[in-house]
Order: C-alpha cells, then sequence, then structure tokens
C-alpha cells in the first residue's frame, strides 16, 4: 500500500495551492492597492486640474484645509445621518415584512416577488421616479393625496431635504433587508413557536422571545451589508438635491465628489477619501463587535 | 384532577377528513398511549387536544367544561415536542422559567419551582448552559423540565423518544414511566413505537386513518386484539395472520383447513365453509414431532436471547415461529408446528374478532 516513491499528500498540497491563490490575490492587489496608494499619494500633493502651475509636496495641507472647513463636519454629521436613518427604517420594517410574508396567505408568492422588486431598479432610476413622479410638490403622486385630502403638500427636496434622500434609499435597501430577513424566518422552527404558544406567549412575546432573538444574527449580516453600500451613497444625491439645499445632504461621499469634479481639486478630493476610508473602518470596528458578540448566541 | 374527554372529535384539511370522529375518556392519572403508523392521525389529535390544531367537530372537554375554543396556554396542559423545541438564546434555566415569567410569578418563586424539576430531572448542575452545549438527553429532560415546571393539569408527549438513539430511548422511556408514577399526573403520549406503547401505557389507544380501532390495556391488546389491525400491530415479531376455511365442526371444536393445506383444530362452534383468518403469535408455536403444520425452514435468525425461524407452510407469508435460543433448527429442515395451548385468534372476512376461543 505505502510507496516510499509517493511524496505525502500535505505537502503536494503545498506545493499545488499558491498558484492557484495567486490570479485571485493578484486581482486585489491591482484593485484595491493600487488605487489606495495613489489616494494616499494624491492626498500628500498639490494636485488641481484647472491649474497645472499648482504642483508639488503638499505636506498635511490638504487634510488641514478639509478639516477646517466647515462642510467637512456637516458631511460626516449627514453620512451617519442617512446611514443610521436607513439602518433603521430597513431592519424595522424588513423585520415586519419578513413575519408578514412568511404567513400563509392567498398571492403569497406574487407578494414576496413584489416585496423584493425594488432591489432590481438601479439608483438613479429610483431616484429620478421619487423625485419627479411620487415626490413633486406640484405634479407628484404625494402632492396629489396630500390636496386631496385638503393637507398643503410637501416640497421633500427644499424643506426636508435629508428625509427625502432616507426615504428614496430606504426604499431601495428594504427588499434587501426582507430578502435576508424572510430566508431566515424559514428556517426557524416552527415547534419553537407553538411551544411559546403553549407557555401563555402572545404575538408580541412571540416576537420579542423568539423571532427577534433567531433573527439576531441576519440582522446583524444586514446591518453589515448595508452600512458597507450606505457609506457610498451617491446617485441619489446626485439625481435628487446635488448635495444641497445648501450642505444639507452632502454627505462625505458627495463632498469628495464636489472637491474632485466640481472644484478639480484632486489633493483635497484625496485627502476625503483617505479620511473616508478610516471612518468605514472605525464603523466596521464597531460593526465587528456587534457581531462578534451575537454570534455568540 | 384531570379528566379528558373527546367527543367525536373530528379534523377536515380542505376536504380531507384526517381525523373521523374519535371518542375517548382519559381518565385522572392516567398514562395513555396514542399508538399507530405514521400518518395515522395520532400526532393530529394531540396537537387538537393541546390547542395547537383547530377543532373541526364534536366536543373537548377538561374536567367537563368544554374548552374547543380556549386557547393552548389557558387550557392548563403542558407539551414536550418532538424536537424538544428548547429556545437556543434561553439557559435551561430560563427556558424552564419562561412560561412561569410570561405569567407573571414572581423572581424568587420562579426559581424556586425551577430548582426543585431542575432536581427531580438531574438538571441542576446544567441551569446556566445554553441548549447548544446540551447533548440530545440532556435536551430532552429539559424539555420534560419545562413542562415540569408549569404544573399542568396533563402532559403531552409528542414522540419525544424519536430523536434519541437506542440506548438512551430505554433510559428515557425508564425515566419517563418513573415520572408519572412520582407526579401521578394525567399524561398522553404519541409514539408509533409498540414497545413504547406496551411499556408506558396504562391504556393504547391504537390509531389507523383516523379512527380509534382499539382502546385497552397492553395485555388486553396483545390477548384480545379487537381486529386484523390491531393483531398485526401489536407484538414483534408480528402475528402470524393465516387465510383458513372451516372443514367442520361438531358444536364444540372445529377444523380449519389453512392456506397451504394444513389442518389446524379451534376449541369453537364454527358454520362450515365459512372463511376467516386465523392469528398466531410466533410465541405461542411450538416445534412438534408430528401432525400440526408442516413446515420447510427458510430463514433462522439467533438473537442470543431466542431464536427466530421462518418456514414456509404453503401460505402466502411465511410462518414465524419464536424458538428457544439452543434450539438447534438448521436451514431447509422440514418441522412441524402446532400452537402451543388455545392461544388462535380468529377474525371474520370483514377482519374483526370472532370472541376468541380462549375468551
Amino acid at each position: 500500500m505505502t510507496k516510499p516513491t509517493t511524496a505525502p499528500p500535505h505537502r503536494k498540497k503545498l506545493m499545488h495551492t499558491w498558484p492557484l491563490l495567486t490570479p485571485t490575490v493578484g486581482v486585489l492587489l491591482l484593485w484595491a492597492f493600487v488605487p489606495l496608494a495613489m489616494t494616499l499619494w494624491f492626498s500628500f500633493q498639490r494636485y488641481n486640474l484647472v491649474d497645472p502651475t499648482i504642483s508639488g509636496f503638499a505636506g498635511f495641507n490638504n487634510y488641514k484645509f478639509l478639516l477646517e472647513s466647515p462642510a467637512f463636519l456637516l458631511s460626516i454629521v449627514n453620512e451617519l445621518v442617512l446611514v443610521g436613518a436607513v439602518l433603521i427604517i430597513t431592519l424595522v420594517l424588513g423585520v415586519a415584512f419578513a413575519v408578514l410574508f412568511d404567513q400563509e396567505f392567498f398571492g403569497r408568492s406574487v407578494a414576496r416577488l413584489l416585496v423584493i422588486a425594488p432591489f432590481f431598479v438601479m439608483p438613479t432610476v429610483a431616484a429620478l421616479i421619487w423625485k419627479n413622479l411620487l415626490m413633486d410638490p406640484v405634479n407628484g403622486v404625494f402632492a396629489f393625496v396630500a390636496r386631496s385630502l385638503g393637507f398643503t403638500p410637501i416640497d421633500w427636496f427644499t424643506n426636508y431635504p435629508m428625509a427625502g434622500v432616507v426615504m428614496i434609499v430606504a426604499w431601495e435597501w428594504v427588499p434587501f433587508a426582507t430578502l435576508i430577513l424572510l430566508t431566515a424566518m424559514q428556517s426557524l422552527d416552527r415547534q419553537q413557536v407553538e411551544a411559546a404558544k403553549m407557555d401563555g406567549a402572545r404575538g408580541p412575546q412571540i416576537l420579542r422571545y423568539v423571532i427577534l432573538p433567531h433573527l439576531a444574527r441576519p440582522m446583524t449580516i444586514v446591518l453589515m451589508m448595508e452600512t458597507i453600500y450606505l457609506l457610498a451613497v451617491f446617485a441619489e444625491i446626485f439625481v435628487t438635491t446635488s448635495g444641497g439645499p445648501g450642505n444639507a445632504t452632502t454627505t462625505l461621499t458627495y463632498l469628495i465628489y464636489l472637491r474632485a469634479l466640481v472644484s478639480f481639486d484632486v489633493g483635497g478630493a484625496a485627502a476625503g477619501g483617505v479620511l473616508a476610508v478610516i471612518l468605514a473602518n472605525i464603523v466596521a470596528l464597531f460593526l465587528v463587535r456587534t457581531v462578534a458578540r451575537n454570534v455568540d448566541l | 384532577m384531570c379528566t379528558l374527554e373527546l367527543r367525536n372529535l373530528r379534523k377536515v384539511y380542505s376536504n380531507v377528513e384526517v381525523i373521523k370522529g374519535v371518542d375517548l375518556t382519559i381518565k385522572d392519572r392516567e398514562f395513555v398511549v396514542f399508538v399507530g403508523p405514521s400518518g395515522c392521525g395520532k400526532s393530529t389529535l394531540l396537537r387538537m387536544i393541546a390547542g395547537l390544531e383547530e377543532i373541526s367537530g364534536g366536543d373537548f372537554m377538561i374536567d367537563g367544561v368544554r374548552v374547543n375554543d380556549v386557547p393552548p396556554d389557558k387550557r392548563g396542559l403542558a407539551m414536550v415536542f418532538q424536537s424538544y423545541a428548547l429556545y437556543p438564546h434561553m439557559t435551561v434555566a430560563e427556558n424552564m422559567a419562561f412560561a412561569l415569567r410570561l405569567a407573571g410569578v414572581p423572581k424568587p418563586e420562579r426559581d424556586e419551582r425551577v430548582m426543585v424539576a431542575a432536581k427531580t430531572l438531574q438538571l441542576d448542575a446544567l441551569l446556566e448552559r445554553k441548549p447548544a452545549n446540551l447533548s440530545g438527553g440532556q435536551r430532552q429532560r429539559v424539555a420534560i423540565g419545562r413542562a415540569i415546571v408549569r404544573q399542568p393539569k396533563a402532559f403531552l408527549f409528542d414522540e419525544p423518544l424519536s430523536n434519541l438513539d437506542a440506548a438512551l430511548r430505554v433510559q428515557t422511556r425508564i425515566e419517563i414511566a418513573k415520572l408519572h408514577n412520582d407526579l401521578k399526573s394525567t399524561m398522553i403520549y404519541v409514539t408509533h413505537d409498540q414497545v413504547e406503547a406496551m411499556t408506558l401505557a396504562d391504556r393504547i389507544v391504537v390509531f389507523n386513518a383516523g379512527k380509534i380501532e382499539q382502546v385497552g390495556t397492553p395485555l388486553e391488546l396483545y390477548h384480545n386484539p379487537a381486529n386484523l389491525f390491531v393483531a398485526g400491530f401489536i407484538g414483534s415479531p408480528k402475528m402470524n395472520l393465516i387465510a383458513a376455511e372451516v372443514r367442520s365442526s361438531d358444536g364444540r371444536t372445529s377444523v380449519l383447513t389453512l392456506e397451504g393445506g394444513s389442518l389446524f383444530s379451534v376449541p369453537k362452534a364454527l358454520v362450515p365453509g365459512q372463511k376467516l383468518t386465523i392469528g398466531l403469535r410466533p410465541e405461542h408455536i411450538a416445534v412438534v414431532a408430528e401432525g400440526g403444520m408442516a413446515g420447510r425452514v427458510e430463514v433462522v435468525e439467533h438473537l442470543g436471547n431466542e431464536t427466530i425461524a421462518y418456514a414456509s407452510i404453503g401460505a402466502a407469508q411465511p410462518l414465524t415461529v419464536k424458538l428457544p435460543s439452543d434450539s438447534d433448527v438448521r436451514i431447509g429442515e422440514m418441522l412441524h408446528f402446532a400452537s402451543r395451548g388455545q392461544t388462535a385468534s380468529l377474525f371474520d372476512e370483514a377482519g374483526s374478532a370472532i370472541m376468541s376461543p380462549s375468551a
């Protein structure tokens, strides 16, 4: 059985894995580290697209200029408000829809498809539809409903711009939360719910003591995935408010865009990018801690 | 005190009747086992008793009060589920105290009652563990503990041992029997395992296709099965059921021609020419020198404590015979079999028992 010529299997394995890994690692290096390195490099350069004579090493001036500008602090607050509000709305509605669409009712599969559908609409299109068809203060559906009920229509993007953006982004992300949580609901042991009923639990108590603990882990996953994407929300702001009125809806992401492609200040935008990476990492750190707590159920 | 009364109970799922009118009275402190093949409706009936399934027709009474529309927690019954259904994020103690917590029982009393139940079930060392860190048998005990803590009027068990391995099943079975003896409360136990039914029950209810086939003590069912279904279901190895025809009858005893040609006499007056089925338990058949049923041994199983032989007597099914373990029957051997004592059951063409000869 054992031939002395055959190499031990683990040694063979070691020899053969790294060539297989190389393409992935190489592509990752190209796609992630090269832009990051370039951003870091530009953030220490004086670099303006309008005036090529401005050049050379800038030291920390780009960072200093950014951190001292009032727009920067506001953009971080806006970013956190947007991400936080959308997360809360999507998780609450996601749990509600997951529980609701888990029930048996006529036309359930069609209803499930419809609740997932907004996820397939691209952000730009979603923002345009909401802006022009739904939230327009003159021609929008909301305005029509408000007027027919005797209320004054709300001019969302003038008076409540952040709420308007939050509504659109939340509408796009509720399907994602619903999808993940609905899948999780289907793995809930029905006998647990029945045991809780026998123990005297009614609807809200079953939700509190059986369903929510069961959904804790998928909820953290939704939280993490959404945060990654929400920190980069751009199209919805660009299409609806362009960061305004004033700076009311300028998030950090949008601020970087303004610096780079409106002011053409590549150095300042790169510094903003580096700060955004740091901010994202701080958020990620908190999230990973929450996940670590939840995973230990 | 807890008497459960089922009056013509029915369950209909979108035009399919799965429980076809069940009448049964379960006395206080009685251990009743519902047994039957998969899909016979025994679990559905238990869930109707628990209040987890709606009752489509008939009346269900607890201590004389109709409770058809009373929600599960108000019926005062506790259920042990097949999958245990423990709350995974709660510790053993929290699992057991959950019902009390919902009922608003103050914490000191809760802790005390949990402690008492935990001691009976030897769970006191595990109270702070989560279900994920328990073995199957321990989870089973927590599930039973959760039921005990509520001090219910009656316990409902839904196939509680089917997820345990064979050795643990026997041990837990003994524990449940002990528990019934200690708690002296009414218990209903659903299983498809006739050994569990025979060992645990005061009375067994045999179900088939949504109807009760027979109700009786384990020995009643064993000795006097009411029909072919019960005869085939209770007992292991299965009772031999052989088609037969009455050849002659002298008013006291009758001679039957069995399928395959053997003759068999029973101490009962029967009408010559009548077609019937004779039931012979494998343990009631002995090997004799000559006469009786002749058959060639086809398979021999040595189980250590006994030997099971299967012999072809010309009937559709081979004759199963239980022999002592030191019996030296060989495959291919021609043997003569006779019934020991007067222990044959007779069934008419509709499958109902003709009053057993020994009765």
